[in-house]
């Protein structure tokens, strides 16, 4: 890619080679600055078309710890008992963190600061992620190099610096652990594949320490503890083991096991846990394999035979004795020692099955098809490609790749947001496949154009003996479209790659064979620049388009083409902390847990941590219950005000109605009166007027449409699209005390306890409200 | 303008006594309307009026559908506490309703209802919002065959001489009731789940609610022990409510009139009427039984200062001052039943609290081994006391990174296991390097 080759006249060879690489390394720098301005500056959409803000839900979290950190210092962040959430748990922030992307960013916002540069935390907060999406593009370009050389590294940089499943969680705001541990996942993979190809001892320190960063950054490490032990087992048993995969392993297992454990959040469970478990048993399977091997070079083969039977009848007794020893312990623990994350992984139906507040969330969802191509585009094309080119030849890093690439294929089947750990891999493949494709042509068309051939020397030794392959070629390029068009070209990259690594000499004649005919190798240029068009064109829309909102304010395009903005949100929230007591608690949903503590600075019982399942199930339980029920369970948590996200007047469908089935399943799932069939008509989620009883009386419906009728008089939902199913009634527990200026976020305050009990309902009243309901409802309400 | 006056001179007689109190607060009522059916209630019920002038209260008599009738002025109310002696009222003067009396009550005033044969809905009403159900037949009456008091005219048995009163100290005074209590009126029951209100005056089992003239047709719906005479409700923000289902109850000729019980022959040369009724008087006005606590405050065992957070296992001592109003100024409230919670979702520490006598409670515990954001709670409530309900939120955290020990013993082996690692693996080195 960056070949610089045509500029090149006259001089000795050698004094050209030299001069050459240096030019290419000039080039190959201001390009990668170029791919990194690119990374930085394609993630600023959503600060220039909305505002410098943080985004959604869980940035709000790591922004409020950011400040915390900024303001009190690390020994004070480590040991923060947060008594804001989970009122009355309340939580211990610095045990159940990953600090890294807090630190990171307490570290640049204090740096910054240290040279008299006044940005605020939350600037700092909001571009963090924009920067570090620049490293990852730099760190994509390193593996990528270490794999397949420099031009396959600056390709898989350029389409890392935007492709778009890495800008939906990098754009500048979206403050999240994702942000930087994407980097430190590519930049470990570095580390490892350099220690691998050199076998120092350096390397391998410092890629104990990316693996710490990592470990501090994201959850997501235990990606890296596994799939490096399943290379080094593909390694062994495919004959490939070296000393250099001993040193690339055993200090990443044993130094990275001991900083992991120094996270406060993982500490024992870097040993303890099954995740884990796979890399100690492939440690102990590396020792073995390097102990025979040293065996096998001291004793003569004889004799070594008489040993491997010695060792392998001996070894094999014990190796079950320990086995056993292992299940039973592993199985005596219900989950099998893994977390309910990683089983879902292993067993996609898990969560839907066990855990519904996995399962509840969007991002954890299966993707669809069309995800992927929104998500990663023509690299869905390219990355078979680019697994064929690392089997020409297969080095101990391109495996890697490889098994890289597979694994993350499959995760991202299973969720959502897994799609950040395959978008890396992708752009490598992809970067390898293009790079290597225009390898191809370009030498292609250089052999076949007179006026260069003639110049180079090489080029003239070969031009002749090309056309005896060419035919073939051309007819295989012709037949097939732009995607099969690599498959050829790789097959005869296998050769090319040897003689760029090490051995020129013998492949010079092989050479030959691979140069394409000058036209189809233009077209094919032409057709690859194309594709690489079309999907910067669609990167930057997603990036402009897709990506870009802060989901915290929202917009729609009304019919004349003004932009009207949703900033309910916001209005809610500041209204809560203008308006009531620093220690009063708000109960909501969990997904405005983190918000409400960040921005309105109230005191919350559940949020977006979702450590306590029992805690949230009576949030949920609270709101699917009626009214009186639902006031005893919030009183008894000492809950002042509740507030429900209601879409229904404006059409925003992520609102509370939406996501209700959820709390019912949540709340059903630890108190079993509440039953999932009472809320449903014949198996059909429904708020009009064929809604089931309980669905019409339970306090997430009240809230959600108290008073709504008036706005329209019908109450037309348009989320739901239907008309609501009991328009009239009061609340009797509860008042309103706000709702935002599209009705989208609504606040209600608890009503004290009565100040008198009443006397006996008069017999006239009794017998009128039964004849009222035997009127009004069909079927008995179970809550009377 | 006289009434401005009056009002001057009472706030003037009282500012020695303010700037003496450790508080401003004065729960007893000092203006009172009364509504008559008409005004010759003021004599015939003198004595009840007097003694509560006596005690200094402000008076002012006006009939109860007096067209200007209003309870409160510019969003002030006038009164302190509303006694309804007009049972036979339709339908209030003024700006006075049913939901403006609830609502006097709902700010935390103070109320008697008196009923009789005559009762209106509206007075009824009154009272069912209150908590307390009046018989629904129009002209039922209180009768008892046994327990009736002995008068001239023979058979009329709907004058009962009650003696089953409440025991309480606080409601009633120290000095024991010994006459029986003439009650002739309505009856009344109280719904069983009602915990705020109480039966102060009930009736005997033989008693029952019909109509003295007419034959019983059918049993009757309120007998028996269910029937309540005279009943007070406290509200959850400590208004007091009398209900009696006798007007007469607080005339001067029952409060003079000798008493006799049929049945009895002690004979009492007066009724208990006038003390019952003044010493209730007394506790419905909060001259008795107001409590007031405060000054809730906790500090760590040997620090002066309150924390923000406590730690786990932390010991720690719990203060809380309790005072009783005893009609003119606070006195230290002494009780040994005084408890305080240390409460998360649960109360993790439920300790008695002690006391010096002279107002403070006070009790030391240790803090449990559960992090989270606890409360200090002082739930008091007190049959006739007004009830106490304190909490303060305080989080206690879990120990800090270095307030761990730092060398476990029973780990040496694992320390000297580690460091005899490194040492030979040195020596390892150090051999295999050097020595060939």
């Amino acid at each position: 890619m960056a070949s610089p080759e045509s500029t090149i006249n006259g001089p000795t060879k050698a004094d050209s080679k030299s001069l050459r690489n240096a030019f290419g390394g000039v080039i190959a720098f201001i390009i990668l600055v170029l791919i990194g301005v690119l990374a930085f500056s394609i993630r600023l959409f959503s600060v220039i078309k909305y505002e410098s803000v943080i985004h959604e839900f869980d940035p709000y979290f790591n922004y409020r710890v950011t400040q915390f950190l900024s303001k009190n210092g690390i020994y004070d962040f480590w040991n923060w008992f947060d008594d804001r959430t989970w009122y009355p748990l309340g939580r211990v922030i610095g045990g159940t963190v990953y600090p890294g992307l807090t630190l990171t960013a307490g570290t640049i916002w204090k740096v910054v600061n240290s040279l008299n540069i006044p940005l605020s935390v939350e600037t700092v907060c909001v571009f963090t992620a924009p920067i570090f999406s620049a490293f990852a593009s730099w760190a994509a370009y390193l593996l990528t190099k270490e794999v397949k050389g420099p031009g396959a590294g600056l390709t898989a940089a350029a389409l890392l610096a935007m492709v778009p499943s890495y800008i939906s969680r990098s754009v500048a705001g979206s403050y999240d652990n994702e942000a930087v541990a994407i980097f430190a996942l590519v930049f470990t993979f570095y580390l490892y594949i350099k220690t691998l190809n050199t076998g120092s001892l350096f390397y391998a320190t410092l890629n104990a320490l990316a693996y710490f960063y990592m470990v501090c950054s994201w959850g997501g490490y235990t990606f890296i503890i596994n799939l490096i032990p399943m290379h080094v087992l593909l390694c062994i048993v495919t004959g490939r083991y070296s000393s250099r995969l001993y040193i690339a392993y055993a200090p990443l297992v044993v130094l990275g096991t001991l900083l992991a454990a120094l996270v406060p959040v993982v500490g024992f469970n870097a040993v303890l846990t099954s995740e884990h478990f796979a890399s100690f048993l492939v440690f102990i399977i590396i020792h073995v394999v390097a102990l025979a091997y040293y065996i096998k070079g001291i004793l003569s083969p004889k004799m070594f035979k008489v040993a491997v039977t010695l060792v392998v009848s001996v070894g094999l007794a014990v190796c079950c004795a320990v086995i056993a020893i292992l299940i039973a312990v592993v199985a005596s623990s219900p989950t099998k020692g893994w977390s309910g994350r990683s089983l879902t992984l292993l067993d996609p139906t898990y969560a839907s099955k066990y855990i519904p507040i996995i399962a509840s969330v969007s991002e954890h969802q299966p993707p669809t098809w069309p995800s992927y191509f929104m998500d990663i585009n023509v690299l869905a094309f390219l990355v078979p490609a680019g697994i064929i080119a690392c089997f020409m030849p297969l080095s101990d890093s391109s495996s890697f790749v490889i098994l890289y690439i597979v694994t993350s294929v499959y995760f991202s089947g299973v969720m959502v947001r897994l799609m950040l750990v395959l978008a890396p891999a992708a752009c490598i493949l992809s970067g390898i496949a293009l790079s290597e494709a225009f390898n191809v042509l370009t030498r292609s068309i250089k052999f076949q154009l007179p006026g260069i051939a003639g110049n180079s020397t090489v080029a003239s030794e070969e031009s002749g003996s090309s056309s005896v392959v060419a035919p073939s070629d051309v007819s295989k390029t012709e037949k097939t479209e732009e995607v099969a068009k690599e498959k050829p070209v790789k097959k005869n990259r296998k050769k090319e790659k040897e003689n760029v690594e090490k051995k020129p000499t013998p492949s010079k004649t092989e050479r030959r064979l691979l140069v394409l005919p000058l036209e189809a190798s233009v077209i094919a240029v032409l057709l690859l620049v194309l594709l690489g068009a079309f999907y910067v064109v669609h990167c930057v829309w997603a990036a402009a388009e897709a990506y870009s909102a802060p989901s915290i304010v929202l917009t729609s395009q009304s019919n004349d083409g003004g932009l009207h903005v949703f900033d309910d949100f916001r209005e809610a929230y500041s209204w809560l902390s203008h308006n009531t007591d620093v220690d009063d608690k708000v109960a909501s949903w969990w997904d405005y847990g983190y918000q409400t503590t960040a921005m309105a600075n109230r005191t919350v019982l559940v949020d977006n941590n979702t450590w306590n399942n029992t805690h949230i199930a009576t949030v949920g339980t609270a709101m699917s219950s009626p009214e009186k029920q639902a006031w005893e369970i919030f009183h008894s948590l000492d809950v002042k005000y509740v507030l429900v996200v209601f879409g229904g007047l404006v059409g925003y469908p992520s609102d509370d109605i939406n996501k209700f089935l959820w709390m019912v399943r949540i709340g059903g799932g630890e108190f079993p009166h509440i039953k999932e069939p009472d809320y449903l008509r014949d198996g059909q989620y429904r708020i009009d007027a064929q809604a089931t009883p309980t669905m019409l009386n339970c306090l997430m419906y009240k809230l959600s449409y108290f008073r709504f009728v008036e706005t329209d008089g019908k109450g037309f939902d348009r989320v739901r699209r239907t008309e609501i199913g009991k328009k009239h009634f009061k609340l009797t527990h509860f008042e309103e005390v706000f709702t935002t200026h599209h009705w989208m976020v609504r606040i209600y305050k608890l009503k004290p306890p009565r100040n008198r009990i009443r006397g006996k309902t008069k017999k006239s009243k009794s017998s009128r409200s039964v004849s009222s309901k035997r009127d009004v409802k069909g079927k008995r309400n179970p809550w009377h | 303008m006289a009434k401005l006056a009056i009002f001057f001179a009472l706030t003037l007689s009282f500012l020695p006594f303010l700037s003496h109190s450790f508080s401003p607060d004065t729960p007893t009522d000092r203006r009172i309307l009364v509504l008559l059916d008409d005004f010759s209630l003021k004599s015939s019920h003198s004595i009840f009026f007097t003694s509560l002038k006596s005690r200094g209260f402000d008076l002012d008599f006006k009939l109860a559908d007096d067209p200007k009738l209003a309870l409160q002025r510019y969003g002030q109310y006038l009164y302190d506490g509303l006694v309804l002696f007009a049972p036979s009222v339709e339908r209030f003067g003024g700006a006075l309703d049913v939901a403006a009396v609830l609502d006097f009550v709902d700010s935390g005033h103070d109320l008697i209802v008196a009923a009789d044969t005559t009762a209106s809905d509206l007075i009824k009403s009154v009272a069912t919002e209150c908590g307390v159900d009046f018989d629904e037949e129009p002209s039922a009456m209180v009768i008892d065959h046994q327990n009736y008091a002995v008068s001239d005219v023979d058979g009329d048995h709907t004058l009962i001489a009650a003696d089953e009163l409440i025991n309480s100290d606080v409601i009633l005074g120290k000095t024991k009731i010994e006459a029986p209590v003439l009650f002739k009126g309505i009856a009344h029951s109280l719904n069983a789940a009602n915990t705020l209100a109480l039966k102060v005056l009930s009736a005997s089992p033989s008693t029952y609610s019909a109509h003295p003239t007419a034959k019983l047709s059918s049993p009757p719906s309120l007998t028996g022990s269910a029937i309540s005479l005279v009943s007070v409700v406290q509200a959850r923000n400590n208004a007091r409510i009398m209900i009696s289902g006798s007007l007469d109850l607080f005339s001067n000729r029952y409060m003079k009139s000798s008493v006799q019980k049929a049945g009895s022959h002690s004979k009492y040369e007066k009724s208990g009427n006038e003390q019952f009724v003044i010493e209730l008087s007394k506790w419905l006005f909060h001259e008795r039984g107001h409590l007031k606590a405060g000054n809730l405050r906790h500090v760590k065992v040997g620090e002066t200062n309150e924390p923000a957070m406590y730690r786990i296992k932390d010991d720690l001592e719990f203060y809380v001052d309790i005072y009783e109003w005893s009609g003119n100024s606070w006195e230290p409230y002494v009780a040994d039943d005084v408890q305080v919670q240390f409460y998360m979702m649960s109360p993790y520490v439920l300790k008695t609290l002690s006391t010096d006598k002279k107002g403070l409670y006070h009790t030391s515990f240790k803090v449990p081994d559960v992090y989270g954001v606890f409360q200090f709670k002082v739930e008091y409530q007190k049959l006739g006391y007004t009830s106490l309900s304190l909490s303060k939120q305080i989080p206690v955290r879990p120990f800090r990174h270095n307030e761990y020990e730092r060398f476990i013993t029973t780990a040496f082996p694992y320390y000297g296991a580690s460091f005899t690692t490194m040492a030979g693996f040195f020596i390892f080195s150090v051999v295999y390097l050097y020595n060939k």
